[in-house]
């Protein structure tokens, strides 16, 4: 049989542009492409500006991860001007990025992942009581009755009848690859509704601390919310309760609703377990830390790299390691375009070199997408939710390790089935049944602050220019939902003078590099990958869809030279 | 709005649809009233909205996101009321959205060709993001095509153009000086049509809401400021409506974060609050089911719906050039002198102050014509 072309494009359901190429053959894919197909160049935007003021300009990378950048840019700015938050400040960050992790993870699963595992026009066919014994026995939800999945399911074949498919046109419904009983396909729509109403309540806890969401509200120095129990404009006991109740509202759904359902569902898809699995390395810059920024052993979510999928040990990660090529995308550097560079030393010239739109193809070129190379040591890593997972389960974390044997165990599989599409699936729900128990913990760590007399969550000693030293350079790591991220800025002057991101999907998106060696979408869709029919690429969606690609986060360009800096004065 | 939440049946009108999900029409009129508000209208016209919604079909929407961050489609899905905005929002049928739709690629072109074609001079169109120009347009594609070739294409059978965002209106944050990709807002490209520019970096979700019922109610778009914003959304200043007015007024100011003044809720002014110089609902409608709005967070805005504030708001903790002492109505028209002054790059800032400007003087001449409220663009 000959190799047929395959173009996905757009690659829907993720955050931005994608483009996925391949070649299929024999029911199997033999190679892949993987295309960023947006470039907006942020980081030159940055220069000149006032360092305070980062956060707000990184954050509009992304609107989905719409609390990472903003973090992760307090911390690159703080390092830089030797600023230490006030532990209060550190919780709240802690608490608004974790409930960012909670949401957005389940977002992922109903509202973006499920559509490929699940058949819609199959619920229209489950009988509501077996939806509803399923459901009872695999979780104690109040909701799951007989009368809330026929319900469901009247709307649904109402919706069908009335003939405006809406989002629901032309999905791959009826291929083969769906495997789920119609119960359950009835009890995953029901849920993806439930979902809907569930995450714009429990999202409300960025409003209270950042004003609104998307796009809440940071501070470099601490967080700008002021707590005063005496005051109605401030954070206070009414407050406080409000965010309580998210808390507890978050956590019961996580582990009444997403968790039962994503074992359920993944029950039925076990061969996934050895499918997609790819690059073999994994990095976490590690998360959430409950002592000061600087200490790194007391992260809730621990620092590390595992290579070559062996969890005997955990490497040390280092920033000084990681390193940019640009030998598949469409820049150029000035010392040669084989060169890698770390990224305070980082240099990025937009220069396309593709077709002249509109065009068919990519595959074949040297250069194919506007997304770097990124490598750690030389090597690609894959970083998200498996990579912390298994960094943790690696060093030794009793709660991650109790948890993925849990999932191991009701799946009946190996630790080997965790290296797969199925794999960086479930590890996304691991780590929100963790979190969402973690949360409670930080709440009550800031409450018992509150009430024994500290209220501070501002450091005001550097906010001054005038304090600040006339060089000074700042690296700000977080690990955000998709995995690794880090930001590096240059200060000169008052002024930024150099900024630099290498975001989760620049490392999973990332193209081949200057030895040849694939990025790890790529390498998941020629690892035992299957597509049966190249016309209804839905395997495809499956293992792209299980890294959460955030596409807009991962391109971005600083030019080092900084000819444009003398235009970028304002007021 | 591109959730079947609940179904709906071609031959049925969204009052008996309701009721067949069990909202009574004494609740449905409630949220006609509710509506009637959100639009700034004359309550007397509350029957009007409800007979209008009772009988529409939902009508098509095409969601384009182009150069963005998706931001506003999440903002979008956070649309608060949790009974009322799912069934004003199940108005649609989203045929095309990158976000949501369950197709991809070919398949997914195929369903907005289609719907396009069936729906040809009726949809909506809804863009996110902005049109990178330069260089021919490479800075975005998908499936092989620019921007502007998608945009232009989608605009040309659209009853109206949203262009929903700090991007779609003016390019947002990539626009910034020096605006690598030269990206442009919508009204930039579409100049055969309306375009409503919905303001923020994101909207409030309960603007979109409100513009499409104004749209299917009426049969047009909302009146609109100069520069394309709904003037039921964008009519007042922040500073006019917000809650630590009164705090400006009797000169009680944060001078820096979480000190004595922050903790008592006073003005931001001081720490470089965009308030007074900036046109949005924020603290009227507040976000996520009326939750908060960032100065109630105790953070200065940043003025996020006006054009260009990239460049005009920022740096975002330095205040506005010296008003205080300026009478608060004398303010808006001294604001673009002083901005222009303010601002060494200029071109952004005589934008801006365009802007306001314009606003002044079609409320002027609406008030000369004796119409109610400021007649905007043409609504089509």
């Amino acid at each position: 049989m000959a190799k047929t072309k395959v173009v996905v494009d757009p690659i829907t359901r993720i955050e931005g542009h994608l483009r996925i190429e391949a070649q299929a053959e024999n029911g199997k894919i033999s190679d892949a492409w993987a295309s960023s197909t947006q470039f907006r160049g942020i980081e030159l935007v940055m220069q000149g500006r006032d360092p305070r003021d980062a956060w707000a300009f990184t954050q509009r990378i992304c609107g989905v991860c719409t609390v990472v950048h903003a973090v992760a840019s307090c911390r690159a700015v703080e390092d830089a001007l030797g600023i230490t938050i006030p532990q209060n400040a550190n919780i709240i960050r802690n608490l608004v990025h974790g409930m960012q992790f909670i949401q957005d993870h389940v977002i992922h699963f109903y509202h973006l992942h499920a559509l490929d595992w699940v058949d819609v026009v199959s619920a229209l066919s489950a009988d509501p009581k077996d939806s509803a014994a399923i459901a009872a026995k695999i979780s104690p939800w109040p909701k799951n009755s007989v009368t809330y999945f026929a319900e469901t399911q009247q709307r649904l074949k109402t919706f069908v009848a009335g003939g405006q498919l809406g989002i629901f046109t032309n999905g791959y419904w009826g291929h083969p690859a769906y495997k789920l009983p119609p119960a359950v396909n009835l009890i995953a729509v029901a849920h993806y509704l439930e979902a809907l109403d569930w995450q714009r309540d429990v999202i409300r806890l960025h409003t209270i601390f950042g004003g609104k969401n998307p796009h809440p509200n940071f501070l470099v120095g601490g967080m700008a919310s002021a707590i005063n129990l005496d005051n109605d404009a401030t954070i206070n006991a009414v407050r406080l309760a409000e965010i309580q109740g998210m808390i507890t509202r978050a956590r019961t759904f996580v582990e009444q609703v997403y968790i039962p359902d994503l074992l359920a569902i993944a029950g039925f898809y076990k061969e996934w377990a050895s499918i997609g699995g790819g690059t073999p390395n994994f990095m976490s810059v590690g998360e959430f830390p409950e002592g000061g920024i600087k200490d790194i052993d007391k992260l809730y979510f621990p620092r590390g790299i595992i290579l070559n999928k062996d969890l005997t040990k955990v490497h040390p990660y280092d920033h000084a390691g990681v390193t940019e090529g640009i030998t598949s995308s469409w820049y150029s550097y000035s010392g040669g375009d084989k060169a890698m560079l770390h990224p305070y030393e980082g240099e990025t010239k937009p220069n396309y070199t593709g077709p002249t739109p509109p065009w068919e193809f990519l595959q074949g070129l040297d250069k194919y997408t506007w997304m770097k190379a990124p490598r750690y040591n030389g090597l690609p890593m894959q970083v998200g939710p498996l990579s912390r997972m298994l960094v943790a389960y690696a060093s030794g974390h009793k709660e991650v390790q109790e948890n993925v044997n849990m999932v191991l165990k009701t799946l009946g599989v190996g630790p080997a089935a965790l290296f797969s599409t199925l794999g960086r699936t479930a590890a996304r729900g691991i780590e929100t049944l963790l979190l969402a128990g973690r949360m409670q913990a930080w709440f009550d760590q800031l409450v018992a602050r509150i009430k024994s007399g500290d209220t501070k969550t501002f450091d005001s000693s550097k906010w001054e220019p005038s304090t600040w030293p006339k060089n000074a350079k700042g690296y700000g790591w977080l690990d955000a939902p998709r995995g690794s991220l880090g930001h590096w800025v240059i200060i000169e002057n008052e002024k930024i003078k150099n900024y630099q991101c290498v975001v989760p999907s620049t490392w999973n998106c990332s193209p081949r590099d200057g030895k040849g060696v694939m990025g790890p979408y790529e390498a998941a869709l020629t690892d035992n990958h299957p597509l049966v029919d190249p016309t209804r690429p839905l395997e495809i969606l499956r293992t792209i869809h299980s890294f959460d690609p955030c596409m807009a986060c991962g391109v971005h360009v600083i030019d080092v030279k900084g000819d444009l800096l003398a235009e970028v004065k304002v007021q | 709005m591109f959730l079947p939440v609940e179904p709906w049946t071609a031959d049925e009108g969204l009052a008996s649809h309701l009721e067949r999900r069990g909202v009574s029409r004494r609740d449905f009129l409630q949220f006609c009233a509710e509506m009637t508000a959100i639009l700034g209208l004359s309550t007397a016209l509350t029957p009007q909205i409800a007979e209008a919604l009772e009988k529409s079909k939902r009508p098509t929407v095409i969601w384009l996101q182009l150069q963005e961050c998706t931001g506003c489609v999440e903002s979008v899905i956070r649309t608060s009321d949790p009974t009322v905005g799912d069934l004003l929002l199940d108005i649609i049928s989203l045929d095309y959205s990158h976000t949501l739709m369950a197709a991809a690629g070919e398949a997914a072109e195929k369903a907005k060709q289609t719907s396009m074609k069936e729906n040809f001079g009726k949809y909506i169109l809804i863009v996110t993001g902005s049109v990178p120009t330069k260089d021919g347009g490479v800075y975005f594609t998908s499936g092989g095509r620019t921007a502007q070739s998608l945009l232009e294409e989608a605009a040309k059978g659209a009853a109206a153009v949203i262009a929903l965002g700090a991007c779609a209106h003016f390019g947002s944050v990539q626009s910034a000086k020096p605006n690598p990709t030269g990206a442009v807002g919508i009204d930039s490209i579409i100049k055969d049509k309306p375009v409503v520019n919905i303001a923020g970096c994101p909207p409030i979700a309960d603007v979109v809401t409100g513009t499409l019922v104004h749209f299917l109610t009426f049969g047009r778009l909302p009146d609109l400021d100069g520069d394309g914003r709904p003037l039921f959304a964008y009519g007042s200043r922040i500073h006019d409506q917000c809650p630590r007015r009164a705090k400006f007024d009797a000169g009680q100011f944060v001078q820096v974060f979480d000190d004595e003044a922050a903790r008592k809720g006073w003005c931001l002014y001081h720490v470089g609050c965009k308030g007074p110089a900036t046109f949005s609902p924020c603290p009227i409608f507040m976000w996520n089911g009326h939750t908060n709005f960032p100065i109630g967070a105790g953070h200065p805005c940043i003025g996020c719906t006006e054009r260009n504030f990239w460049d005009t708001m920022s740096p975002f903790y330095t205040r506005l050039p010296d008003v205080y002492g300026v009478g608060v109505e004398k303010f808006a028209d001294t604001l673009g002198a002083a901005l222009a002054v303010g601002a060494v790059a200029g071109v952004a800032a005589h934008a801006a102050a365009t802007g306001i400007h314009q606003i002044q003087s079609r409320r002027a001449e609406a008030a000369a014509k004796g119409a109610p409220g400021a007649g905007g663009k043409d609504n089509g």
